[in-house]
């Protein structure tokens, strides 16, 4: 039982089930799934199809993290992935062809692997702190996502490449296997190969590291370039959903979600360990409250605030400190004379 | 007589605002006036208040991303007090201050008492403030209480013809006020050894959480000071103003020569850091077919340099001391 509890999921696995308890209790209408034209449809579809992006994003801010870096710079790189794409599409005759779409989710991505390429070869080769390198792309990147669409929203009218962000596959939105897909390659790559253990350890002592034989700024590299990719496919998925691509609000807060779902999932942010799963549940958890929020009909502003003491609450749980001083509080509370006899005796 | 090494930054910065004001005058005419350079202040008048208090966060080794977001509600708290409760401008504008400052306090306590990076705190003091905001109401309220008005319309005159606003008299006392509390008073030698390394701070016996804590006390200080500034210039209140102004902060404050790992800079070179990301922003309008998101390109391109240069800088610095 008391190994149950210790698991690193067992929280975040407790917050998502009172959630969905509470949704259920609220309308019971919520886990109802129902089928139209060989769709599913319902709330927990919903949850998972939005969500997909988000979870993109933070499995590859989990690999930054676990690095002890930070990536700021997501939330542009899917506006400038998503703008690039619609706005190759948008200027072809046909915007249905296959290969056109085929041709722009690629430049898309290859795109987004540049990005991520630049961030860490700032990080890792200019030696610059992870939260200034990617502040960089950060301010720029949204400048760049609009010098793209010229500061105007592009839509585009392919059905095509709706389908990535919107279409379904076997019944389930497609994105879901996009995110599955990139999921399990991130979990293999992680924990079948040395990967994840040179991850982890360059996250505790990068200096280290490099000693016993890792090349730590390769490492460092590669997990930026996977940021960046995984932001990119998320802006391809966000910007098919809604068949447009804005320049200006694409992504907007998203690496402060991504960090979230991160940092609920159990991931600490002095590096040195990560939980792919653990940030697929986190990244869930802020979908479902967003869900919830607007559901139970309070205006969805409040989510800020409601994000914003689940990111303090979470902190302080995992701050050494803070629980130092609750138990120190608890234990006086409860043995009121303990201390005096520990004086009596030193 | 040589320049001294730890100058070089904040020189390579005001030449780099001389070079930029005089490409700019040989450019376009009518740019190089006394009333362009007057207008750079009143522009960004609540960008100078807000790097200030960020400088010393900086300083310290921290950093403070909420700083947009106290200046949303902070304009959101005026403007809701002022125009639909009805209140006075003399009990809204201190009670401001004071809450901003009391924003500050508490996240530079939960800073230090417990440990957690800044970045995190402050990330999420930015979402609540920013949630605040909506709380309050989602709309504009625009204001047009006479005494916030007044003081927006209010042209001190210059010799020549120019003038400033009341904003930029309060950013420029601001930056005096800052400069004498950096470098002529205890807080701000304490901030400088907090930034240079804070086990030596603790060692030498200085009071570490004081600082620590009052460094964010000021600068939620600065950005409700700089939200009371951006309701004279906006005359009005909403919860997006200022969205990822504490980026431009940062910028401001590192194109001035502070070195983001603490300790390092002077609080005259983020006057200079505002001014020039004022320069561009001027000539991109001088330029007229240049659309505003060059602006943040050509921020980001300069971050990217002077960081580079930073690196460069203290780099050379640890080989001389080998």
């Amino acid at each position: 039982m008391s190994q149950l509890v210790k698991h690193h999921l067992f929280w975040p696995l407790c917050v998502l089930a009172v959630l969905l308890l509470f949704n259920l209790c609220y309308s019971p209408d919520f886990f109802s799934i129902t089928v139209h034209d060989g769709h599913l449809y319902g709330s927990l579809i919903d949850i998972l199809n939005f969500g997909a992006p988000l979870i993109l994003v933070a499995i590859g801010m989990t690999l930054v993290v676990a690095t002890k870096g930070i990536d700021l710079s997501v939330g542009s790189i899917v506006a400038i992935s998503g703008a690039i794409a619609c706005l190759s599409i948008s200027k072809a005759s046909d915007q249905n062809a296959l290969g056109l779409i085929l041709t722009s989710v690629l430049l898309a991505a290859g795109l987004s692997l540049m990005l991520g390429v630049w961030n860490g070869l700032l990080v890792s080769g200019a030696g610059i702190q992870p939260i200034i390198a990617t502040l960089i792309l950060m301010v720029a990147g949204r400048g760049i996502a609009q010098l793209v669409t010229g500061g105007q929203i592009i839509t585009v009218t392919s059905s095509k490449y709706a389908y990535i962000g919107s279409g379904s596959f076997a019944a389930l939105p497609f994105s879901i296997f996009v995110v599955a897909l990139i999921l399990v390659i991130a979990v293999l790559l992680t924990r079948k190969t040395a990967l994840g253990l040179f991850i982890e350890s360059v996250g505790c002592n990068p200096a280290a590291s490099s000693m016993s034989g890792i090349r730590a700024r390769w490492v460092i590299l590669s997990v930026y370039v996977f940021c960046g990719l995984c932001a990119g496919i998320a802006g391809l998925l966000l910007s098919s959903n809604v068949s447009s691509a804005d320049g200006n609000n694409a992504g907007l807060w998203y690496e402060l979600d991504a960090i979230l779902a991160v940092v609920i999932g159990g991931t600490s942010l002095n590096g040195g360990r990560f939980y792919l799963t653990g940030t697929v549940i986190g990244a869930l958890i802020i979908q479902t409250l967003t869900t919830t929020i607007y559901m139970i009909g309070v205006p969805p502003e409040i989510t800020l605030v409601v994000k914003a003491c689940v990111v303090l609450a979470v902190c302080l749980i995992q701050s050494d400190t803070f629980r130092a001083a609750m138990a120190a509080r608890w234990k006086s509370r409860h043995y009121p004379a303990e201390k005096e006899v520990t004086r009596h005796v030193s | 007589m040589s320049l001294n090494r730890k100058f070089i930054p904040i020189v390579v910065t005001i030449v780099l605002f001389l070079v930029m004001f005089a490409a700019g005058s040989f450019r376009y005419t009518g740019f190089f006036s006394l009333q362009v350079l007057m207008n750079l202040l009143i522009d960004n008048a609540f960008l100078l208040i807000t790097a200030v208090g960020m400088s010393f966060v900086i300083l310290s080794g921290g950093i403070d991303l909420s700083v947009g977001s106290i200046i949303a509600l902070s304009t959101m708290v005026s403007a809701s007090l002022v125009q639909q409760q009805g209140w006075p401008p003399a009990v809204v504008i201190p009670l401001v201050l004071l809450m901003g400052a009391l924003f500050g306090t508490i996240m530079g306590a939960i800073i230090h008492y417990f440990t957690i990076q800044p970045f995190i705190v402050t990330l999420a003091g930015m979402f609540l403030a920013r949630g605040l905001c909506y709380v309050i109401s989602i709309d504009t309220i625009t204001i047009d209480n006479s005494f916030y008005t007044a003081i927006a319309q209010t042209r001190i005159p210059l010799p020549g013809g120019s003038f400033l606003s009341i904003s930029a008299v309060i950013a420029l006392v601001a930056v005096a006020v800052a400069i004498f509390t950096a470098h002529y008073t205890r807080f701000g030698r304490n901030v400088y050894a907090l930034g240079g390394n804070e086990q030596s701070a603790l060692l030498m016996g200085l009071p570490v959480a004081r600082t620590k804590v009052l460094v964010y006390t000021l600068s939620g200080l600065c950005s409700a000071l700089a939200g009371v500034v951006f309701t004279f210039y906006m005359l009005s209140g909403y919860g997006l103003h200022a969205v990822g102004f504490e980026l431009d902060t940062i910028a401001a404050v590192v194109i001035g020569g502070t070195l983001l790992t603490g300790g390092v800079g002077y609080v005259l070179g983020t006057f200079f850091g505002v001014l020039i990301q004022g320069v561009i922003q001027t000539i991109i309008s001088f330029e007229g077919t240049l659309s505003s998101w060059w602006t943040k390109i050509v921020i980001g391109l300069l971050l990217f340099i002077f960081i580079l240069l930073q690196r460069v800088l203290s780099s050379r610095r640890l080989t001389l001391k080998e």
